[in-house]
């Protein structure tokens, strides 16, 4: 199983990505855990994944303008934060690696 | 002894088939990437192990998979496609100016001679080159710069840069099409390019003859006379003499001369192969009857190659990078349907059997001799 994160310090935040993106990066558990500092926000998250897993640029948020890709959700302690501002603080049990930070591909298509 | 290995891209994943000279029994891989959209996959000419696919969904976007094994192996490399500059407007479907946006690529185009070149010819239309086996991507500008781009207009596939073809004989000239703005080509290793449209004729648009617009869909050319070009126009399948400076319809007795794909016999230089398809309005072939038409004239004058293909009840499409031809003698011809059949003629045409019966919608075919 690949390592999914061992993190130095602090809490690991969980993220949790759609079956085609763990595929794609080659991640064979259900969450990678990952060493963000605070405040742990969406770019930030994001930032960290990308570093660690350079082949999901471009497949969540767009390159260019850094905007989530439209068929893209992202949801923290069920609640929808497609449309939060990517630097809004995430929930504290997200931050605290309590709860995963949930990626999803939109239901959309045939 | 030699054997030939096909890169099947479809709809859900990634496929190669495996054979030896023969043609005859077939070992079937995959699926590779299983789910992506596959819209096309080459090996380099350099190095046939060198593989570089175009692996794309509307959800996460465009990547770019690379094998240096024959496709055992892949690995993702860059899929940063940054348009130069600020990239402008191009027409949107009601005329008004629409902002360039990258979407996806279309064809990859390795290098004839330096296995780490590629070229990616991507929607919206533009070119791209990598000097690094696709760790880095650069866009060749002066195409979509050249002065036409903003007249230029998508096709109902959307604005994609489909084809792209190296001359063996001058590595300065490249010669591209986009639909639905024609086929240009540059002569100094894409600093420059210009339209190369004359003599095309497109009844659909409000100046047939204008110098873009034209919806082209593939263009071909055999490697030993590289200023004789074939098309397949979305109507008229057309022939230049010239490196594309004219063009002239060699559509002859074909029973529709709309369709998506043309290939050149890789021994033959003045036989060439199309698939019709009904029309524009209905993307299958024609009567129910799965058919290859061969010219050995360069045109004009066509042949049905129906011998092992269905000939009742069949309404599949056959897509602009989904034939390929062998190098191997006899000349092997290869296509895949829309029903997710990849057929193979080892006799140039004479006679065809299904490799595979029941893929997702094949987008792309490939073929690799290999020695």
């Amino acid at each position: 199983m690949t390592d999914a994160g061992a993190t130095k310090g602090g809490p690991a935040i969980r993220v949790a990505l759609p079956y085609h993106l763990r595929t794609l990066a080659k991640i064979e558990s259900a969450e990678v855990r990952l060493e963000v500092a605070a405040p742990v926000t969406v770019r930030r998250v994001l930032d960290a994944l990308e570093a660690r897993y350079s082949m999901l640029g471009g497949t969540i948020r767009e390159y260019g303008t850094g905007q989530r890709r439209a068929f893209m959700r992202i949801f923290a302690c069920e609640e929808d934060w497609s449309h939060e501002s990517m630097d809004a603080e995430l929930p504290e049990p997200v931050a605290a690696g309590r709860e995963p930070l949930l990626i999803l591909g939109a239901i959309a298509g045939g | 002894m030699s054997s030939v290995r096909v890169l099947v891209g479809t709809r859900k994943g990634a496929f190669i088939l495996m054979s030896d000279g023969k043609r005859k029994d077939w070992t079937v891989s995959g699926p590779l990437f299983a789910g992506w959209e596959i819209y096309h996959m080459k090996g380099s000419p350099v190095d046939p192990n060198r593989l570089y696919a175009s692996q794309s969904s509307s959800w996460s976007g465009q990547v770019v998979q690379r094998s240096d094994d024959g496709g055992a192996t892949w690995n993702a490399v860059s899929n940063k496609f940054a348009y130069a500059g600020v990239p402008g407007t191009h027409q949107w479907y009601d005329g008004t100016p629409h902002p360039w946006e990258f979407k996806r690529v279309w064809h990859f185009e390795p290098s004839l001679t330096d296995a780490d070149a590629v070229f990616a010819g991507v929607e919206d239309a533009a070119l791209f080159k990598s000097p690094d086996g696709g760790a880095t991507w650069e866009e060749l500008k002066g195409l979509r710069e050249h002065g036409t781009g903003p007249r230029w207009q998508p096709g109902a596939g959307g604005m994609c840069l489909h084809t792209v073809i190296l001359d063996p004989s001058n590595a300065d000239r490249i010669f591209i099409a986009i639909s639905a703005a024609g086929a240009f080509r540059t002569d100094d290793g894409g600093k420059s390019w210009k339209p190369i449209n004359k003599g095309l004729v497109s009844q659909y648009i409000p100046d047939p003859t204008a110098e873009v617009g034209h919806c082209v869909h593939h263009v071909a050319m055999h490697s030993s006379r590289p200023n004789v070009l074939f098309m397949q126009k979305h109507w008229d399948v057309m022939r230049s003499d010239d490196a594309g400076d004219n063009w002239h319809e060699v559509s002859g007795n074909l029973p529709t001369d709309f369709g998506f794909t043309i290939d050149v016999h890789a021994h033959e230089p003045e036989t060439i192969f199309v698939v019709p398809i009904k029309s524009d309005a209905e993307h299958f072939v024609t009567d129910g009857k799965l058919r290859v038409f061969r010219s050995k004239t360069g045109g004009n004058e066509w042949e049905a190659l129906e011998k092992g293909l269905p000939q009742k009840d069949c309404y599949v499409n056959v897509l602009r990078d989904a034939m390929a031809v062998d190098s191997l003698d006899k000349c092997g011809v290869y296509f895949g349907t829309s029903g997710g059949q990849v057929y193979t003629s080892p006799d140039a045409g004479d006679s065809w059997a299904p490799i595979v019966r029941d893929l997702p919608a094949v987008l792309s075919v490939e073929v690799q001799t290999l020695q």
